[in-house]
């Protein structure tokens, strides 16, 4: 029983932080903000290097390693901001042909009930999968936010194949089947469309459940990364600009939000790794949580850290913030996971 | 990464159980949280049950899994907490067997694990609390004894402690963190006297300690003269680091308790209140895990835990406050105000839990100055 990654987890992580460094430095990361669209070299890069690819079996070509060593390498991407589809390109490796080596860029869309619907780097991707709720009742209609009143949702285009309550809960779509909302990207790494409605013509044996548990637990590595990104350009920024003619981090107001936001990260890493250890969906909810409160809340310190430099788009500091802001968004939403952690109490206490 | 426990430690922890399943009806009833000696005698008891069982130094010579194990199956069975023994147990204790000569620690250990021996800390004063390098208290070399004359303050358990980890300034001249020394002192040492303090919790919890020349023998200094400020960092890292870690299991327990409350009196329909217990649900498993953490980087670096401590503490200090915030709401105005509540009671201590051991503020120096490396300041 440790939890600290062993020295291969070690290793396999610098060795993502290096490739992403060489590959997505600060130089790319601000050319990406005016042109967001996908760099196909890079993502053909990240799929040689095992990225999309890690936990499909040696035999199929990939690294065969596991959730843990998944998520240190989601990490450092969270880390890097590196933007793009990189959930859906990782668990749809085995899934998508092309996927795996990054010869194809593939989407993943949250449909279920209460899901964001949202559909990153739309113009980029060459299929997209909608993932609704799984389990035996999803609705038969276009997603079941449809009928939840939560947007303009409309029937059409629910193939003839969709109509038994116990199908599948994954439909895969071209580019061009969905029908769009238009939506300005808080994210300017992240261009964004909202998914109004799309045809159920092509289902996919999918195991939900486990699909989305993994894209819970991969997005919150992601927003880990990016908080304990900015504790390290908080902390940085403290030890050199000085005011009053003190570095502002020996200012304890300063030091004690650089303090809180370590703890942060402490403890969603612990929760995180541990859930990627389990595997199990309680685990999994509550490292989101609690990886999405480190990614937001150290954002904004670290920005408040920054004092007015914090505020300019040259900083990179809102790339942070609003990136965790749509992650956030991802998967499981706050309310969402704190119902399922709250009523998983009772189901605890009624085992005692 | 690996949260696995070997066929041994898996071994063990069935065999535990089994035990504490058979010991724990054997228990004399609870004491009255007011009756002094009768916490001792009961706290002490239960130390001597678990050291004839085999489980007495477990928390100093086990490895930390199986550590763990203990505090997870002693807590879900519902066994006795360590009370009267946390100093000699979790920080004296472990402070005497890393810096104490062989022969202090014959002298002193096997008592506190027996379950024959309280102590108490005497670091505190009415002018060093955060600041406990400005503490006061003097020690003069006379002969064999330092002659110590001074003020202790808040200090826990001294009504009923037979030892006193007690720093005293040994050289006034030295520069404030050099003149410090480490001794044990004997509780029934002619010139001490303890006036207990009520706690805003109603019993008193904690006393003042006053020394008037108080003789106590050179050989009872662990470490070397004036050397008393290196020994107490290995001491409060114990404290910090360790010596709660059990709580959060019981704090899941309560949290469970406080959902099927809620579910029983109708305020689990309020949906905020069902969101904040489903925070504070993902909050104390991931202190566990972060327990874990530390727990596998402490064995690393050799028996007591780094900084890290001080991640714990802080944000463990902050949930259980927020555990028992929610308890409020979940009683409702009648339960919340009524002293005699159980989880209105142990609100009130959880008062205690920002300050004690540390304050929150003087943990976030810690983790910004020493884990962080920001510059110093004030
Ligand atoms: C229930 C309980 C049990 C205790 N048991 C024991 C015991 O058994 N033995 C023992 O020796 N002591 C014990 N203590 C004492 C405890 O260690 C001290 O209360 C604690 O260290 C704080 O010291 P203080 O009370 O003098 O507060 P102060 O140091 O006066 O602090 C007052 C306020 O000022 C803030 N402050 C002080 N310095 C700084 C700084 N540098 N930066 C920022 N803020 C600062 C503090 O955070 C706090 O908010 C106990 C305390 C409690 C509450």
């Amino acid at each position: 029983m440790d939890l600290r990654p062993t020295a291969d987890q070690r290793a396999l992580q610098t060795s993502a932080r290096d490739l992403l460094a060489r590959r997505f430095g600060r130089d790319r990361l601000r050319a990406a903000v005016d042109d967001p669209a996908l760099d196909r070299a890079l993502w053909r890069e990240l799929g040689a290097a095992g990225f999309f690819a890690l936990r499909l079996p040696e035999a199929d070509g990939g690294v065969g390693l596991g959730l843990p060593d998944a998520v240190l390498v989601f990490e450092e991407a969270g880390r890097a901001l590196l933007p793009g589809p990189l959930v859906a390109g990782h668990l749809l490796a085995g899934v998508v042909p092309g996927a795996a080596t990054g010869e194809r860029v593939v989407g993943l869309c949250d449909v279920g009930t209460g899901g964001a619907r949202l559909w990153e780097h739309p113009e980029d991707c060459d299929e997209l999968i909608m993932v609704e709720d799984a389990g035996p009742d999803a609705s038969c209609g276009d997603g079941p936010d449809a009928s939840s009143g939560d947007g303009p949702g409309a029937s059409s285009g629910c193939g003839p194949d969709t109509s038994s309550g116990d199908g599948p809960d994954a439909y895969w779509n071209a580019p061009d089947w969905p029908t769009l909302a238009p939506l300005r990207s808080i994210d300017p790494l992240t261009p964004l469309a909202r998914v109004v409605s799309y045809p159920r013509r092509a289902p996919r044996a999918l195991d939900v459940p486990r699909l989305r548990r993994e894209a819970t637990l991969l997005t919150a590595a992601l927003q880990l990364g990016s908080a304990a990104r900015t504790v390290e350009m908080a902390v940085e920024h403290a030890g050199r600009r000085e005011q009053f003619g003190v570095r502002i981090g020996a200012f304890q107001a300063v030091k004690h939000l650089c303090a809180e936001m370590l703890i942060r990260v402490d403890i969603a890493r612990s929760a995180v790794y541990a859930a990627s250890l389990t595997g199990q969906s309680l685990p999994v909810i509550g490292a989101k949580v609690l990886a999405d409160e480190a990614a937001v809340r150290n954002a904004r310190d670290c920005l408040q850290v920054h004092g007015g430099m914090g505020f300019t788009w040259e900083a990179d500091v809102h790339l942070h913030l609003k990136r965790a802001w749509l992650r956030l968004e991802q998967w499981q939403s706050g309310a969402k996971a704190e119902e399922a952690l709250a009523e998983a109490l009772l189901a605890d206490a009624a085992a005692v | 990464m690996d949260l696995t426990y070997t066929p041994e430690e898996e071994d063990f922890r069935a065999r535990l159980r089994e035990w504490l399943a058979k010991a724990l009806p054997e228990l004399p009833a609870r004491p009255d949280p007011l009756d002094w000696p009768g916490r001792r005698a009961y706290d002490l008891g239960w130390q001597r049950r678990l050291y004839d069982a085999g489980y007495g130094s477990l928390h100093w010579d086990a490895p930390p899994a199986l550590r763990l194990i203990f505090l997870e199956e002693t807590e879900l069975a519902g066994a006795p907490y360590v009370g009267a023994n946390f100093v000699g147990l979790l920080h004296a204790g472990p402070t005497i067997a890393a810096e104490g000569t062989d022969e202090q620690r014959a002298r002193w250990l096997p008592p506190i694990l027996r379950g024959e021996a309280v102590w108490c800390q005497g670091f505190s004063e009415p002018d060093a609390g955060s600041d406990l390098a400005a503490l006061r208290t003097r020690a003069v070399r006379d002969g064999d004894d330092y002659v110590i004359t001074g003020q202790k303050t808040w200090t826990s358990h001294a009504e009923i402690a037979d030892w006193c980890e007690l720093l005293v300034r040994t050289d006034p001249e030295a520069p404030r963190h050099r003149g410090i020394s480490w001794l044990a002192m004997p509780m029934d040492a002619p010139g001490i006297t303890v006036r207990p303090l009520r706690t805003l919790a109603g019993p008193a919890e904690f006393a003042e300690v006053f020394l008037d020349e108080v003789r106590v023998p050179v050989a009872n200094r662990v470490g070397a003269e004036h050397d008393g400020w290196r020994v107490t960092m290995v001491t409060l890292s114990f404290e910090r680091g360790t010596a709660f870690v059990g709580e959060v299991v019981a704090c899941r327990r309560t949290l469970g308790g406080l959902a099927r409350t809620a579910r029983a009196n109708g305020r689990w329909d309020d949906p905020v209140l069902r969101r904040r217990l489903g925070r504070l649900n993902a909050e104390f498993t991931a202190l566990w895990r972060l327990i874990q953490w530390n727990v596998g980087a402490g064995g690393e670096a050799g028996g007591a835990p780094g900084a890290g401590g001080s991640v714990f503490k802080l944000r463990y200090s902050q949930a259980r406050q927020e555990l028992y915030d929610a308890a409020a709401e979940v009683l409702g105005a009648s339960g919340a105000l009524d002293a005699d509540q159980e989880w209105t009671a142990a609100r009130l201590s959880s008062l205690s839990y920002t300050i004690a051991a540390g304050t929150s503020q003087i943990q976030r120096n810690i983790i910004a100055e020493r884990i962080l490396g920001l510059p110093k300041g004030r």
